[in-house]
């Protein structure tokens, strides 16, 4: 490859959050270490969403959990920088990323049941980060509930304020979290998988929520996803993990007009054409991300490239420009699949 | 909620209804049967055959079970032979029952607000020393016989180092004057107060030995729950919303982690009963658990009909409290 190897260029006002090499370990005492994200950089401005694809287990929910500070006390390391309006929020106690949590940055998770305290009215889990951060009176919080499950779509607002996440649909739970997530205005949300465990037509609705929400108020967007189908409604930048890394990043447009690294290729192969036809899922990959093998001795991807070849399993490949040239595009493969060259090695 | 509440009554009222049945038949089983009991075995033929009949011990079992019944619902259960020859057992119960029910209520206020906290902050801190330690705590609580632990206590404490009383509810001396029979309550209300607390270093030992049990579990259920509910979703939420410490602990962890505790409570009452005979006993402390007892060692067939009944009574009506105070804490069962 001749490209020089990528080197992010820091564009000030532009970028929100900046995530630079991220890396997280697992292990302790007596267990192996486990590098669940490698390296990892990405930028996010404001009015801006990007997405963080790929498999289940490749390290997107540990990469958010890292930026919030919320990854368990004990067992991890943490490397890299996340900053964020110009502090590193990776240096910060828990107290000073705490003051932060809900009210800067917010994160919504995949399961709305669990997520949601089922002892506590929806009402008073709205209304106690506005309580903890702007300082409002409970009946003063309750009534900005109210205006923020009508504004998340909730029918019949004043009387869900009192209900129980079990009395509540699915959909209306996902709204509840992010009627959550968005009572201090933060700057930067995290959506980590938000409509996964939603039916489809319930899906839409969460994802429109989401894009207005960029749209009209600047808040910048993190969206974690298996799903390319979000990817595609929502996302202005693709980032595509693999085992820890990221090997593919570009635009949308990009992404889904000329993918070229082969797991991307086999990610979009396996999502619904409109045709009709669907591969099944990801059968255009075969194995599993758990044939993974580590970054240090070649390609994780490898075992399971049909394009991999003697140097994919001795040297691990560098994220590098797009050989053919085009901006923004960033690629970590020895054998990409370019423009016309459709075909595969097989 | 309402039919929530009506099975559970209805299951009360069974279990009731069986226990009833099982006393019944114990009673006609006894060697000698009631007659021997009320009589004693040095009874003359025509008295007996006397007492057969004023007893109705010749009508069928069915009528017989009835009175049983009706005689059980009116207080009726004969005079005491035993414990206090010639009082009516039914008032023999009310006496003794304040004793019992300071002790009890002081040994659950004990066991809850050390086995608590102490169980969260285990969990809290899961695997170091505090948990280490008060794991190992617990297990000593539920293995060391209780009367055992009171001797050593009042050896210590009052024997050796005199600074509790060993026996008894109050100092005779101080003629408190009585009110409800609840001897701190007492005090209070007549504002002796010296009296109050005189009635406190009396419950204080007893107390600690009858808490140990109960300590024991609800410092487990506690733990294991806290530990549970620190790995639910919500509570990551919770921290998500940069929440401070303490509605983290108290709304979303402990609100959680207390409902599996509350249920536990209710079953220790039950225990609390047989723990109540070997303390009350070892103290000299007169109240449900010594009459029991004594009770037993007389063959005082009257009191120990009302104390057994009574008992399961207490305990039907504590557990159909909890599983309210369950419905009322957790709105899954309430909004069912
Ligand atoms: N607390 C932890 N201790 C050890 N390993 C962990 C821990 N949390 C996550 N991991 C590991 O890190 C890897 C990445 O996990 P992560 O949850 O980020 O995956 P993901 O991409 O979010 O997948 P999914 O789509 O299933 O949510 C996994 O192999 C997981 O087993
Ligand atoms: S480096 Fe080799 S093995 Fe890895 S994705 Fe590219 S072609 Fe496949
Ligand atoms: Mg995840």
């Amino acid at each position: 490859m001749s490209a020089a190897a990528y080197e992010p260029e820091v564009r000030a006002g532009d970028s929100l959050l900046s995530v630079r090499d991220l890396v997280v370990e697992f292990g302790g005492k007596g267990r192996p270490t486990f590098r669940a994200v490698d390296g990892v950089s990405f930028d996010v401005g404001p009015g801006q969403t990007i997405g963080l694809v790929g498999e289940s287990g490749c390290g997107k929910s540990v990469t958010s959990l890292a930026i919030m500070g919320l990854l368990p006390a004990r067992g991890n390391k943490v490397a890299g920088s996340a900053t964020f309006d110009g502090t590193d929020l990776l240096t910060l106690d828990q107290r000073e990323m705490s003051d932060r949590r809900g009210r800067d940055i917010a994160m919504i998770f995949q399961d709305p049941l669990s997520s949601l305290n089922p002892v506590v009215p929806i009402g008073v889990q709205v209304a106690e980060v506005m309580q903890r951060h702007q300082g409002l009176k409970k009946a003063q919080a309750m009534q900005e509930s109210r205006l923020l499950l009508d504004r998340v779509g909730i029918p019949d607002p004043a009387r869900r304020l009192k209900e129980y996440p079990h009395q509540l649909s699915g959909g209306m739970r996902q709204r509840a979290l992010i009627a959550m997530a968005l009572a201090c205005k933060p700057r930067l949300l995290i959506a980590d998988e938000p409509t996964t465990a939603l039916d489809v037509t319930i899906q839409a609705q969460i994802l429109e929520v989401l894009r207005e929400l960029v749209v009209d108020s600047g808040t910048a967007l993190i969206m974690i996803t298996h799903d390319l189908g979000v990817v595609a409604g929502l996302c202005d930048e693709v980032n595509v993990m693999y085992a820890g890394r990221i090997v593919e990043s570009a635009s949308r447009h990009e992404i889904f007009a000329r993918p070229e690294h082969p797991y991307t290729h086999g990610l979009l192969g396996s999502i619904p054409r409109l045709d009709g036809t669907r591969a099944g899922a990801l059968h255009a990959i075969p194995g599993s991300v758990a044939d993974n093998i580590p970054w240090t001795g070649g390609c994780a991807f490898a075992p399971r490239c049909t394009n991999a070849t003697a140097i994919c399993r001795e040297q691990s490949p560098a994220l590098e420009a797009d050989p053919t040239g085009i901006p923004d595009h960033l690629l970590r493969c020895h054998h990409p699949i370019l423009p016309g060259t459709d075909s595969t090695h097989e | 909620m309402l039919r929530y509440i009506l099975r559970r009554l209805l299951q009360a009222v069974l279990v009731m209804f069986v226990l009833s049945l099982l006393l019944f038949a114990w009673l006609r089983s006894l060697p000698g049967g009631p007659v021997d009991a009320m009589l004693g075995e040095r009874a003359t033929p025509e008295n007996r055959a006397a007492m057969r009949k004023t007893l109705g011990l010749d009508d069928p079992l069915p009528v017989q079970y009835l009175r049983f019944l009706d005689n059980a619902v009116h207080g009726n259960f004969g005079t005491s032979t035993g414990v206090q020859s010639g009082t009516d057992a039914f008032s023999l119960f009310w006496q003794r029952l304040p004793a019992t029910v300071e002790l009890s209520v002081f040994a659950i206020i004990i066991a809850l607000v050390t086995a608590i906290p102490l169980g969260y902050f285990a969990a809290k801190r899961h695997g170091g020393l505090l948990d280490t330690g008060s794991v190992v705590l617990s297990l000593i609580g539920v293995a060391v016989p209780v009367f055992f632990l009171g001797f050593v206590l009042k050896y210590f404490f009052s024997i050796e180092w005199n600074l509790l009383p060993p026996t008894g509810r109050q100092s005779a001396d101080l003629n408190a004057t009585r009110v409800t029979n609840f001897y701190v309550l007492d005090g209070l209300l007549t504002r002796e107060y010296d009296a109050s607390w005189d009635a406190i270093k009396h419950l204080i030992l007893p107390a600690i030995a009858l808490a140990t049990i109960p300590f024991a579990i609800i410092f487990r259920i506690t733990r294991a729950s806290v530990l549970d509910v620190l790995g639910e979703d919500y509570v990551r939420t919770a921290e998500a919303k940069g929440l401070s410490r303490r509605v983290i602990r108290g709304r979303h962890v402990l609100r959680n982690a207390m409902l599996p505790v509350v249920t536990t409570i209710g079953l220790q009452v039950g225990g609390l009963l047989t723990g109540a005979v070997l303390t009350e006993t070892v103290f000299a402390f007169p109240g449900l658990g010594d009459a029991l007892a004594t009770a037993f060692t007389t063959r005082d067939y009257p009191v120990l009909q009302v104390l057994i009944l009574m008992a399961a009574l207490g305990y039907v009506i504590v557990n159909l409290l909890v599983d309210l105070a369950y419905a009322v804490i957790d709105p899954r069962v309430r909004t069912r």
